[in-house]
């Protein structure tokens, strides 16, 4: 992997966002981000035929969010950019989440 | 300058600024397009968020089969879940290959991105032939309804992503992607992620998360 491969590289944004994003992650970190994906993902699978009952649905929720938010924060440079970003797509997460939430309490899913 | 506001229009925005990759003022000192594009994936959440919903009130109540635990293949859904997992991976080494202006290896993990991406909807039409024949249709129960309603818009979502790789590997091939092609990149990209954490919540709730003994 050539050495410039290795460095932190300016956001696009940079050019024109006056500077207010940090640089990106190279792309070793980037494969290391992606096999810690592929690891829990990895952990989801083995929990899913090992474990039962709310257990595996407290671990397999709580992996989905912790990739989900990897994902979010490192792929997509939340973690980065502008918070003005952040705060738009964490508005329409939070109303998705809400209506989630509401047809949970009114149907009870997981308790059948 | 204390905030910035340029907005890259792209290859041929029109606005004459080939020179510093078609970039013009905007009023919030963020690029609209990118601006555009975040909101977008906030209201596509709304509407996956709808559907995963209505997967859940439902689940569980099919009065007849075939019920989940009857058709799904986790080992197979599984690797199709590590082939999308890893396309957003090759996603962003195009984007830092795209912002070293490097453009063959952009082309490259494009390509490969858009290839671990028709492998993955191949994978989903062949389960959803494998479910048809086992008796799973669109109307033969509210699982089989919400399944494909859900799944099926997701494949969508990936089918348009993969269009939209190919056109950006065309566009690049005929020279016609600003200087710095990140922009175009990082925005399809995100468009790309998305899909690809919707898809970490629906494999979760929908194929991992056990689903109880139907309703009698």
């Amino acid at each position: 992997m050539a050495e410039s491969e290795l460095q932190p590289h300016p956001s696009p944004d940079r050019a024109y966002a006056g500077g207010t994003s940090h640089a990106h992650p190279s792309p070793k970190e980037y494969v290391r981000i992606g096999a810690i994906l592929g690891l829990l993902t990895a952990i989801e699978i083995a929990a899913s035929y090992t474990i039962g009952g709310a257990a595996l649905i407290a671990l397999l929720l709580t992996l989905a969010i912790v990739k989900f938010s990897i994902v979010v924060m490192w792929f997509m440079h939340l973690k980065f950019d502008d918070r003005r970003y952040a705060r738009f797509f964490v508005a329409g997460v939070a109303l998705a989440v809400t209506l989630f939430l509401i047809v949970l309490m009114l149907s009870r899913v997981f308790l059948r | 300058m204390a905030q910035a506001s340029i907005e890259h229009g792209g290859a041929h925005d029109g606005g004459g600024h080939q020179a510093s990759g078609g970039a013009h003022e905007t009023s919030t000192g963020l690029p609209n397009t990118k601006l555009a594009m975040w909101l977008f994936l906030a209201s596509e959440c709304l509407l996956f968020g709808a559907l995963i919903s209505t997967y859940l009130l439902y689940r569980g109540t099919s009065a007849e089969g075939p019920y989940p635990a009857d058709v799904f293949d986790i080992p197979y859904t599984s690797v199709s879940s590590f082939v999308l997992l890893a396309s957003s991976l090759t996603m962003v080494l195009a984007l830092s290959a795209a912002q070293r202006r490097d453009i063959a290896r952009m082309r490259l993990w494009l390509l490969t991105t858009a290839l671990l991406g028709m492998t993955f909807v191949g994978g989903q039409v062949y389960e959803f032939t494998s479910f048809y024949h086992e008796g799973l249709k669109l109307s033969t129960n509210l699982f089989g309804t919400t399944f494909y309603v859900l799944t099926g818009f997701h494949g969508v979502h990936v089918t348009v992503g993969i269009l939209m790789l190919l056109s950006l590997v065309g566009m690049s091939s005929a020279d016609r992607l600003p200087d710095d092609p990140s922009f175009p990149v990082e925005m399809i990209g995100l468009y790309w992620h998305f899909v690809d954490i919707v898809w970490i919540i629906i494999f979760t709730v929908v194929y991992l998360i056990p689903t109880g003994s139907p309703s009698s």
